[in-house]
């Protein structure tokens, strides 16, 4: 190819507090009845009024220390003035000139199997909030506020990709690091994790900007991040070629097409008539405040993977796949304290091949194994009374005792069903039918 | 007894006395209101049978021996205050069928108190305006003269006080709300320090500045009312942590020592009654042992275009939310004088204009804060005329795209610095309507300026006066 991508991405990132940014309303939205979690706030109902989440501002300062930002000791919200149906004030409480992180960086590899790191600088680390949802049926458009207010943290980066592997190992990171601290689920399906790249060719040898660069939206899964990026090179590439550039616009990826479809023109940005937030004192940030957040965080995937290869002479493959979530880090870190005989390497063989195939189980799979174990099947009634017919028919005895009055020959006599039934007998079932064959 | 004539002072003791019960004086506002609000147009919701119902229960309290604040009492709420279940219109027909599912904090403040409920007051449309003529219900009148204007926005709250037919009532102010219709009224009107009393569920204006506050026929009244209503409220980020003092106690302790000032400056573009009636209180404090001392102020007119500037701006985002999809009508409701002001205010912000018009007014307004600070340092508070006139006419506000900032020029800027202000019945002009004085004090002086407003009141005999409506 004669161009070069220049990439820059806005990442979406979704907090799992507990209340929404703003308000008290429960921000676990997901797959929850519409317009069951909102409040007068979140509605954007007259008189109401926003009060921050702290627990979220700290953790998007949390998020900004990982990605190696600044963090200024003054910060602020604006009002970001649009119209739209699922933004219920009419306007969006975000930040504007001096949100809660900037100037990071996050080094990635430079190409598939590449040694070389890319160094991708972050612009900024913000709060904001969400908008509700917009459902189309038929003719009609329903709004859900549920998911009106909920935090989310927008991380911007300078136009530093390259290629779509440093895109793709970017957001890898981005979601291990957002798991390590246990802000968000990152889930790209669920949209908790959205994804914006900004997409321009140049000439290698050109210096500074293109002229131009188009905005990509409504990528919700991993598997598209670059066959979405991939198109709209493939796309500039040609116009390029052919002496055209490529309009200034925004573009939605459409899943089914497997192609990039134009929006609406970027040319006339939204004037949005940014100014601070009125209802919202700014917030003033003392150094000691930063550094206790800076303490409250885990130690991160990168210092961990290190950290293992040096500890536990591991080997780079090893450690990265044992630092893949912190869960499972945790866990061989655990088992490594208890143990005298083993060595860590060998544990981790154990956990990386043997423990393999359960680690790579979906959740449905390992359902069903435990629903095998544990449910007992319901018994078909005639085979339970034959048994039952049996075992009485057996052991005259003990149900004249138990007739007598001596209750407790039920415990043998439920036993020998039961091993004749085998083990996925239902213990309950078959007393309720002894205990009836009895009377 | 003319209960509906009563104090809230008064009406308390004589509820605990059992001189009368609940339901007779709320019987006695209602009729009076009955008698007289086809003339004033104060109420734009009333709630005859909420009152009645809440009297009840206030009676049935007071038999216990419960001594809440202002048990049993009628008020009347200006109807930008969100009243859960019952109709709140801002005075705008695009919310005529608006029932909030909740309770502004000051209501519910007041219903922890025990109060009684009267109804909604008329106010000039989303609060935009000094005269309540541009209420889509039609202009309140004012009591000393139904051909005049109650002025506003608070208009409906402040007539209904001053024709005896609520004995208190709750209003808001931005730059003048409160305090110029209790000019025009002849009542005691409070505007305490931005962040006093908390914004949730009133229906916002100009998010900086809006303050809710008591209007009443005493100072002593809106001390009562202050105490109920200031605090931290966890759901409005902008109310004070500052603690909330004890208004009610020590009125009587003398006020000599205390300095109070005044500047020529705030004279300017005044009616020759006006001033002679300020002159006049500033001897009063004079007898009472107050030193007068005069200063020099920032000229009130910069404030006009500061104050219009920034409110403007907010209200043009404030009112973003009225689209009609979740509730009240469509935006074509809105009226002529709220299309004016979001246009202005959106011009102010948009890009290319933010520098020159909306930052700009920010640094202004920090000047006017430092003008005040510097003041306070010689000063313990500040006295001055709250209206330049007197009542105007019915009609006088229409065609005048900037009458209410004209009007407030002299609150306006004690508002746009967040400062407490009190204005206090000082005189009456030769047609008999009602000439009253603000005081102006620092940031959470309110004890300090009911302080002294109550011993001018005391030494005077305005606030016995009412109008013979």
């Amino acid at each position: 190819m004669n161009y070069t991508p220049v990439i820059g991405l806005e990442v979406h990132v979704e907090l799992k507090t507990q209340s929404k940014m703003f308000c008290g309303c429960s921000a676990d939205y997901f797959g929850k009845e519409p317009n069951s979690y909102t409040c007068p706030v979140c509605l954007g109902l007259p008189g109401a009024l926003p009060v921050p989440n702290k627990k979220a501002i700290d953790w998007c300062v949390m998020i900004g220390l990982a990605l190696n930002c600044e963090i200024p000791l003054f910060s602020k919200f604006d009002r970001k003035n649009y119209f739209y149906p699922d933004l219920a004030k009419g306007y969006q409480i975000s930040q504007y000139d001096e949100p809660f992180c900037i100037n990071g960086y996050i080094d990635v590899e430079m190409d598939k199997d590449s040694k070389e790191t890319k160094r991708i600088r972050i612009r900024r680390v913000h709060m904001e909030e969400d908008t509700g949802k917009l459902l189309h049926e038929g003719a009609a458009t329903l709004i859900d506020f549920n998911r009106s207010g909920v935090p989310l943290v927008e991380i911007v980066t300078e136009p530093d990709f390259e290629n779509t592997h440093q895109v793709v190992q970017y957001l890898k990171k981005l979601q291990q690091i957002v798991r390590y601290l246990d802000v968000s689920n990152a889930d790209m399906e669920k949209g908790d994790m959205r994804l914006e790249p900004n997409i321009s060719l140049k000439k290698p040898e050109e210096k500074g900007l293109p002229p131009y660069k188009v905005e990509v939206k409504n990528i919700n899964s991993f598997r598209f991040v670059d066959k979405a990026i991939a198109y709209e090179i493939k796309r500039h590439e040609e116009l390029l070629t052919d002496g055209q550039t490529p309009s200034q616009e925004t573009r939605g990826w459409d899943e089914k097409k497997q192609k990039t479809v134009s929006q609406r023109s970027k040319e006339e940005a939204m004037d949005y008539r940014y100014f601070p937030e009125p209802d919202i004192p700014p917030i003033a940030w003392k150094e000691a405040d930063i550094t206790t957040l800076k303490n409250t965080m885990p130690e991160l995937p990168d210092i961990k993977t290190a950290r293992f290869q040096k500890d536990y002479s591991l080997s780079a493959y090893d450690a990265t796949i044992l630092t893949r979530e912190k869960e499972m880090a945790d866990f061989f870190e655990k088992t490594v304290k208890t143990a005298k005989d083993v060595t860590p390497k060998q544990i981790a063989n154990y956990l990386i091949n043997d423990l393999k195939l359960l680690l790579t189980q979906q959740a449905k799979d390992i359902l069903e194994t435990v629903r095998a174990k544990y449910h007992k099947s319901e018994m078909n009634e005639n085979e339970l009374q034959t048994v039952i017919d049996d075992v009485l028919k057996n052991n005259a005895k003990l149900v004249a005792e138990y007739k007598n009055g001596k209750v407790q020959v039920l415990g043998p006599l439920l036993g020998m069903t039961k091993a004749k039934l085998g083990n996925n007998a239902d213990m309950e079932q078959i007393k309720k039918a002894l205990e009836k064959a009895l009377s | 007894m003319n209960l509906h004539q009563l104090t809230i002072t008064q009406a308390k003791e004589g509820l605990q006395a059992k001189k009368f019960s609940s339901i007779e004086l709320t019987k006695a506002c209602l009729n009076r209101i009955k008698q007289t609000d086809k003339t004033l147009n104060v109420f734009i919701t009333l709630t005859e049978k909420e009152a009645l119902n809440q009297a009840r229960q206030a009676d049935d309290k007071l038999a216990k021996g419960e001594d809440l604040a202002l048990l049993g009492i009628p008020v009347a709420i200006k109807d930008n205050f969100s009243t859960r279940d019952i109709r709140t219109t801002a005075a705008s027909k695009l919310l005529n069928a608006y029932i909030p599912p909740y309770d502004a904090t000051v209501i519910t403040k007041l219903k922890d108190a025990g109060m009684v409920m009267l109804g909604k007051t008329n106010l000039d449309a989303w609060a935009h305006g000094s005269s309540t003529e541009t209420s889509d219900f039609g202009p309140s009148k004012n009591p000393w003269d139904p051909n005049r204007l109650p002025g506003g926005s608070s208009g409906g709250s402040a007539a209904t006080v001053a024709a005896n037919q609520a004995i208190y009532a709750i209003g808001s102010e931005t730059a003048g709300s409160i305090r110029q219709p209790a000019s025009w009224c002849g009542i005691v009107g409070l505007k305490p320090t931005y962040g006093r009393v908390s914004r949730y569920g009133v229906i916002a204006m100009a998010s900086s500045l809006d303050s809710p506050g008591p209007m009443t026929k005493t100072v002593a009244d809106s001390a009562l009312v202050l105490q109920v209503l200031a605090g931290k409220d966890p759901k409005d980020a902008t109310t004070a942590p500052e603690t909330v003092e004890e208004y009610t106690k020590d009125l009587t302790t003398t006020i000599a020592g205390m300095t109070i000032g005044f500047s020529d400056e705030y004279f300017d573009g005044v009616s020759e009654e006006v001033k002679e009636t300020v002159l006049a209180a500033l001897k009063t404090y004079e007898k009472l042992g107050a030193k007068v001392k005069k200063i020099s102020l920032m000229a009130p007119t910069y404030s006009i275009a500061v104050y219009t500037i920034i409110q403007r701006a907010e209200v043009s985002s404030n009112l973003a939310r009225y689209d009609g999809i979740r509730f009240g009508h469509d935006r074509s409701f809105f009226g002529q004088e709220a299309k004016r002001r979001i246009m202005l205010g959106t011009y102010t912000l948009s890009a290319g204009y933010f520098d020159a018009y909306y930052k700009k007014a920010l640094k202004v307004r920090t000047k006017i804060i430092a003008d005040f600070n510097s003041a306070f340092k010689d000063v313990d508070v500040i006295l001055a005329p709250t209206a330049p006139t007197t009542a105007l006419p019915v009609g006088a506000s229409l065609d005048q795209a900037m009458f209410g900032e004209l009007a407030d020029m002299l609150v306006e800027p004690s508002s746009i610095a967040g400062l407490p202000g009190i204005n206090v019945p000082a005189g009456f002009s030769k047609e008999n309507l009602p000439i009253g004085v603000q005081l102006i004090g620092p940031q959470f002086a309110e004890k300090k300026l009911i302080h002294a407003a109550y011993h001018f009141e005391q030494a005077t005999d305005f606030h016995k006066q009412k109008p013979t409506l």
